[in-house]
């Protein structure tokens, strides 16, 4: 019983960077932007919330750091990207790689440092209930922000009409600015969400899972809330499913390990992946097929004056 | 990558600002590091190594390094701009640039190459490694007297020799003081991923483990073990400072004396292609100071020490039982030989485990 708990927790420590960083995106890409710089902006997030953490002791303002630290990678992204029309996948990949360069710079002076991580939520009473108690009412304020930041973006996108527009944007761009929308405008505010949600989520890293900084800490998780996008087929929803599973699958093949079952431990590596695809592959199939990728993803858009 | 081309570019700049004398006079050593050197581990301490052979040689040598090179062909590149660069010895410090390395060492027959932890060399190539298997026997020594439970952690990178040998010569360490000891093992087959080291680590903590093991880069296990009022012990650097209550030891890398010698060598034109297997006698790593364990463990610890460094007593001694319980042939006279070690593929009687691959 207490191992189940103790899994459970582990499994949403592992998915909270990936839902905070992919619901961002999310946003990014239904307004029509596809930015593979997720990874860059999430470790730059990560140095800078750390040192923000490290020089006022605060997590809370450590996470600040990484929020602004994300939105100003992602203005650099935007300025190239929809200012100046340069091709959207080459932009990405030099902000990740200018992003990797960053944070070795802005951490440097931190390696080795150490902070007390965000303090889980304690309600006498509450938390103590077995199994459920740490689970429901034990986390760090990062896992119940990740919770309402997917449901509130959920509800901007289905149930607004400011959310209707920025689905137009991601459709059809032509047609939204022959509406008079600004779709430049609109495309940066959801490229500057992605921004702070990848911050966020790199910021997590050493305020709430590994309470230190390391370059390169980020590990390929920017990679992977990229492509939970992709397979989530940009739904909220599943989303949060692709999240939770692949997070899953991580810590459960940890522990199948430890417990000994028989299975090359390289096919277990890769199982997160392996699952994750097949069970987003299944989903898609069982409702209507096709394509449900934003019609205008990754193109360029040029407004005639 | 693109910081330490820069910082190169750069380098080359001021080079050829200064006279071309001065610049000829120099000797170029050039190094390869598979991560950033703020890593705190594996190429840190690489680091650590090439500034104390600038401390002791800067003036007649200049060192350039290239940071975070992904293993791999990709690698290559990498190793031959060193070279077009004018560097005339060149370290490259990791396994994964074995094949890189040897390719370019063909093709410039005059520069000199030296590659850590692999097999394969050349007449401009050498290689060079430590006998960590020897500093794992005093940890699993120290691990079964402090375990309450009888329980190991192990976190392990990939199940290559060098890995499978630090876990075998452990338990069969622990096995002297508890031969009913268990590990788990759990592989993360990464080095580096300092968020799935600590998950790795809480579940070993959740599954019984009370002392933690890892054959991995980052302080995150270290870090895990501490959180929870475990024990555990570093890899590659002192790790101290990320479990002040948690580390009892840990094996600490320390490759400066050998890169001053052969960098003298290179400088005296006796350098010549040699295979360097270092161990606690030669100083190739250190243990990190006892720590967090009673005084009768500790002396335990460094009598071990001692006798190890001495040549008194070697981890693999015969005999060695296999998984399968057939003893293992014995072709080191009262020990296994060092081929057997570097390419040791089996787990010893005692591990529960099923060796991946295998």
């Amino acid at each position: 019983m207490e191992l189940v708990e103790a899994i459970i927790l582990a499994v949403l420590a592992a998915s909270t960077p990936l839902l905070i960083a992919a619901t961002g995106e999310l946003v990014a890409e239904r307004s029509g932007v596809l930015n593979l710089g997720v990874e860059g902006m999430m470790i730059v997030g990560a140095a800078c919330g750390f040192a923000g953490a490290w020089l006022t002791g605060s997590i809370l303002i450590g996470a600040l750091f990484g929020i602004v630290a994300g939105t100003l990678m992602s203005l650099v992204f935007a300025l190239m990207a929809l200012g100046l029309a340069v091709n959207q996948v080459a932009t990405g990949l030099a902000l990740t790689i200018l992003g990797v360069g960053l944070s070795g710079l802005i951490g440097a002076g931190f390696v080795g440092e150490r902070i007390t991580p965000a303090v889980p939520l304690a309600i006498p009473g509450l938390t103590n209930v077995p199994l459920i108690g740490r689970v429901l009412f034990g986390e760090n304020g990062f896992v119940y922000f990740s919770i309402a930041l997917i449901v509130a973006v959920w509800w901007f996108l289905y149930r607004t009409r400011a959310g209707l527009i920025l689905r137009a944007c991601g459709d059809n761009h032509v047609s939204a600015h022959a509406l008079g929308y600004p779709v430049l405008r609109i495309r940066t505010l959801a490229v500057m969400f992605g921004g702070a949600c990848a911050g966020l989520a790199g910021a997590y890293l050493p305020l709430a899972y590994t309470p230190f900084f390391i370059p390169g800490m980020t590990a390929g998780r920017g990679w992977i809330a990229l492509a939970l996008v992709v397979f989530s087929s940009w739904r909220p929803a599943r989303l949060v499913i692709g999240a939770y599973l692949f997070g899953a699958v991580t810590i459960l093949q940890l522990h199948a390990q430890g417990w000994g079952v028989g299975i090359p431990s390289q096919f277990m590596s890769a199982l997160p992946y392996l699952a994750t695809v097949i069970v987003l592959v299944l989903l898609s199939r069982a409702r209507t097929g096709g394509s449900t990728a934003p019609a205008a993803l990754g193109t360029v858009f040029v407004p005639d004056r | 990558m693109r910081k330490s081309l820069l910082a190169l570019a750069a380098g080359l700049l001021l080079a050829g600002s200064v006279s071309a004398a001065s610049a000829a006079d120099k000797l170029k050593v050039g190094f390869v590091y598979l991560g950033p050197i703020g890593d705190l581990g594996w190429t840190y301490q690489h680091d650590l190594g090439r500034q104390a052979l600038v401390k002791e040689l800067g003036d007649k040598i200049e060192t350039t390094y290239l940071e975070n090179v992904p293993e791999g062909p990709d690698s290559e590149r990498a190793i031959e701009q060193l070279v077009r660069a004018g560097n005339k010895l060149i370290f490259t410090t990791s396994f994964g640039y074995m094949d890189p390395t040897l390719k370019v060492a063909k093709k410039y027959p005059n520069v000199h190459f030296e590659h850590a932890t692999g097999y394969k060399r050349n007449p401009n190539m050498s290689t060079y490694s430590a006998k960590w298997y020897q500093g794992r026997y005093i940890q699993g020594l120290i691990a079964a007297k402090m375990s309450k439970s009888g329980v190991l952690g192990y976190i392990g990178s990939f199940p290559i020799p060098e890995v499978v040998s630090g876990i075998n010569a452990t338990i069969l360490a622990a096995q002297t003081i508890n031969p009913n000891i268990k590990v788990k093992i759990i592989w993360a087959n990464t080095w580096f991923d300092p968020g799935k080291e600590a998950d790795a680590a809480k579940a070993l903590i959740d599954q019984g483990a009370d002392v933690i093991m890892q054959h991995t880069d980052s302080p995150a296990a270290m870090q895990i073990a501490s959180e929870r009022g475990k024990l555990a012990f570093g890899q590659d650097s002192e790790m101290i400072q990320f479990g002040p209550k948690a580390q009892l030891t840990s094996i600490i890398n320390s490759w400066g004396p050998y890169y001053i010698e052969r960098v003298k060598a290179e400088l005296a034109g006796t350098w010549k292609s040699e295979d360097t297997w270092g161990g606690l006698d030669s100083r190739m790593f250190a243990m990190a100071p006892y720590t967090n364990m009673p005084d009768d463990v500790k002396k335990m610890a460094e009598d071990a020490q001692a006798a190890i460094t001495a040549g008194k007593l070697h981890p693999f001694k015969c005999p060695i039982v296999g998984q399968d319980g057939k003893p293992v042939e014995c072709k080191g006279g009262g020990h296994l030989d060092d081929g057997q070690i570097l390419s040791m593929n089996f787990y010893v009687k005692g591990i529960d485990d099923k060796l991946p691959g295998k």
